[in-house]
């Protein structure tokens, strides 16, 4: 049986991979608990600074840091670093300083709390920003690995994670997870689905559902949407006459946006785009979220049925 | 080229200490004059308001390298009000971090004087400023980061009054507190004036000693042209090594030019021919 695991204890679990490096420095707002962050300050109470529920400072607060020889990794809700955005554009991405932002609980998957917590804009706002890397790992050991390998990153970074459970994806230590470095998770003949995040586990479900009914579908984690690998896109563009991208992120910006404005450059590659169609959430399960915005494993299912129809 | 030497203006008494800061003082306005005539563009206001702290602090306190900009354990100065750039370009090039042709880059592409200070761009800036409200919360982190170092060096952060309008600086202050940074140390330049016009009309601050000893800080006020009382001032400021403490320094905004002084629209405005001459004159420039 597959396990479950929230992408948000990678996080964790990184921090605590790196307190042997002694420039690593964490700083919460009063989601530590929320983020996993807690369990670095549980271990390192020196290394980790409270700012209070104070977006704007923290941000600044990580950019002196930097400033100063640090590798600061701040944390709070996805929703909550947008209050910092202007912080965050100003004080660390114009003077490049290397400041790891995660945001938590990131996309309607977030579920109950309702909209004012399910940033759906968060990877569009940070990827629009000179010098800053953005992920969206799809489980907890990626995040771990790819949010360890930002140590030697001389730029600052968003990372988004999730609050919960999806299917785990990869072992510990996997050695195709790099950053900036798509995964084929699934090969498949007929098209194939970029997907990030949670929509990874939904996607490769989908994949199997489509086999049973004579589909073979290729599956791609993009966890790194910036930079963007134009390599992997240059090949899937050039195999497939269709390619979809899946993300819990309105569909303006994001992933889908990225691989649009890529491809628009220069392929004739058709590409369908799914995601929140700018729309906010509302309160309601995971599961239910994702139906409601039509983004579910079923909806992954009909779009491809209905995509591999339109370029036979 | 004018590079003064800080080592012998440290062995003068303070009266003659004095006479020489003044008269450093009055050639950076003469500098801030320049560069914002030239430009027509920029900050002279603020600039001029802010200039007898720096001009002090830097000739008196600040420990740094001119040869080695990026010195780890240089105390850092912070501008958190950065459009005021022309009065810290023109004492960096009096302490030898940039050059007096330097002064002439400004707000001109390709020059290393940005429009707002920005340390990618300037030997000697720690901070890439410009936006405001956002020089103390990085203070306070190269502050804990010197803390994390066992160093003894200081973070300095100049800001306007103006510009505590903004929330996040007070997220900063009570921040800094909490943290017990001795080690942060807050100029405010209180000029009064902000962009549209005079604070009290913008958004009235009230008793700023009040609120800021409320939060926890130390204070103490000056008048911040009065070279005697900046150096009693900075004195205090730096032997505050418990807490983080705030000098808040009582300035006017367009200090030294007549028609500038306490005048709202030479907050960010240039002068024109005739004004620039008959500044020149007031600065003791002979034409």
């Amino acid at each position: 049986m597959t396990e479950l695991a929230a992408s948000r204890d990678g996080y964790g679990k990184a921090l605590l991979s790196m307190a042997t490096d002694e420039k690593v420095i964490v700083l919460e707002a009063d989601l530590g608990k929320s983020t996993k962050s807690c369990w670095f300050r549980e271990k390192y109470p020196n290394r980790t600074i409270s700012c209070g529920i104070g977006e704007q400072n923290m941000m600044l607060v990580a950019a002196g840091l930097a400033s100063s020889g640090y590798r600061p990794f701040a944390s709070t809700f996805a929703i909550f670093t947008e209050r910092a955005f202007e912080q965050v554009r100003n004080g660390i991405a114009r003077p490049n300083l290397p400041v790891h932002i995660c945001g938590s609980h990131g996309g309607t998957h977030t579920g109950t709390d309702g909209s004012s917590a399910q940033s759906i804009e968060d990877i569009a706002i940070y990827r629009s920003l000179p010098n800053m890397i953005v992920m969206h790992p799809c489980d907890d050991n990626s995040t771990e690995q790819l949010t360890i390998q930002l140590l030697k990153q001389d730029s600052p970074s968003y990372t988004r994670t999730a609050r919960n459970k999806t299917p785990r994806i990869y072992e510990i230590n996997d050695s195709r997870l790099e950053i900036g470095k798509g995964v084929i998770l699934r090969e498949g003949g007929d098209i194939a689905i970029i997907a990030c995040g949670v929509m990874v586990s939904k996607s490769i479900e989908a994949a199997e559902l489509l086999n049973s009914i004579g589909y073979d579908v290729a599956v791609v984690d993009m966890h790194t949407i910036k930079p963007i690998d134009t390599d992997l896109l240059d090949k899937l563009s050039s195999r497939y006459k269709a390619l979809i991208t899946v993300e819990d992120h309105n569909i303006i910006g994001g992933l889908g946006g990225s691989v649009a404005e890529y491809l628009s450059q220069k392929s004739n590659t058709i590409l369908r785009r799914i995601g929140v169609k700018d729309r906010f959430g509302e309160s309601g399960q995971a599961e239910e979220m994702l139906k409601l915005l039509n983004i579910s494993t079923n909806d992954i299912v009909d779009t491809v049925v209905e995509v591999i129809s339109e370029v036979k | 080229m004018f590079v003064m030497d800080l080592s012998q203006l440290k062995k003068l008494d303070v009266s003659d200490l004095v006479v020489e800061l003044e008269e450093i003082s009055r050639k950076c306005r003469i500098d801030i004059l320049k560069m914002v005539y030239r430009a027509q563009a920029g900050h002279p206001g603020g600039s001029l308001s802010e200039i007898d702290l720096l001009v002090a602090l830097y000739c008196t306190q600040l420990r740094f390298r001119v040869d080695d900009p990026e010195w780890s354990d240089r105390d850092r100065f912070i501008l958190s009000k950065g459009h005021a750039s022309p009065g810290l370009y023109s004492i960096l090039s009096k302490v030898g971090f940039i050059k007096e042709k330097d002064l002439l880059s400004y707000r001109e592409l390709g020059g290393i004087c940005q429009g707002h200070v920005d340390m990618k761009f300037t030997p000697g800036v720690d901070f890439s400023a410009g936006s405001l409200g956002m020089g103390l919360s990085f203070g306070l982190g190269c502050a804990l980061a010197a803390r994390l170092d066992n160093s003894t060096r200081n973070c300095y952060v100049m800001l306007g009054d103006g510009e505590i309008q903004e929330g996040s600086v007070w997220e900063a202050i009570m921040a800094s507190r909490h943290h017990e940074v001795g080690n942060l140390k807050v100029i405010l330049d209180c000029n009064r004036i902000q962009n549209d016009d005079f604070v009290n009309t913008q958004m009235r601050l009230f008793d700023i000693p009040k609120k800021w000893s409320s939060f926890g800080w130390e204070v103490k006020e000056i008048d911040g042209h009065n070279m005697n009382e900046i150096l009693d001032g900075l004195n205090w400021l730096k032997n505050n090594n418990n807490l983080p403490s705030v000098l808040i320094a009582n300035t006017v905004k367009g200090k030294g030019i007549s028609f500038m002084e306490n005048n709202p629209k030479f907050h960010g405005a240039a002068p024109n021919e005739e004004q620039y001459k008959s500044a020149l004159i007031e600065l003791g420039v002979d034409n």
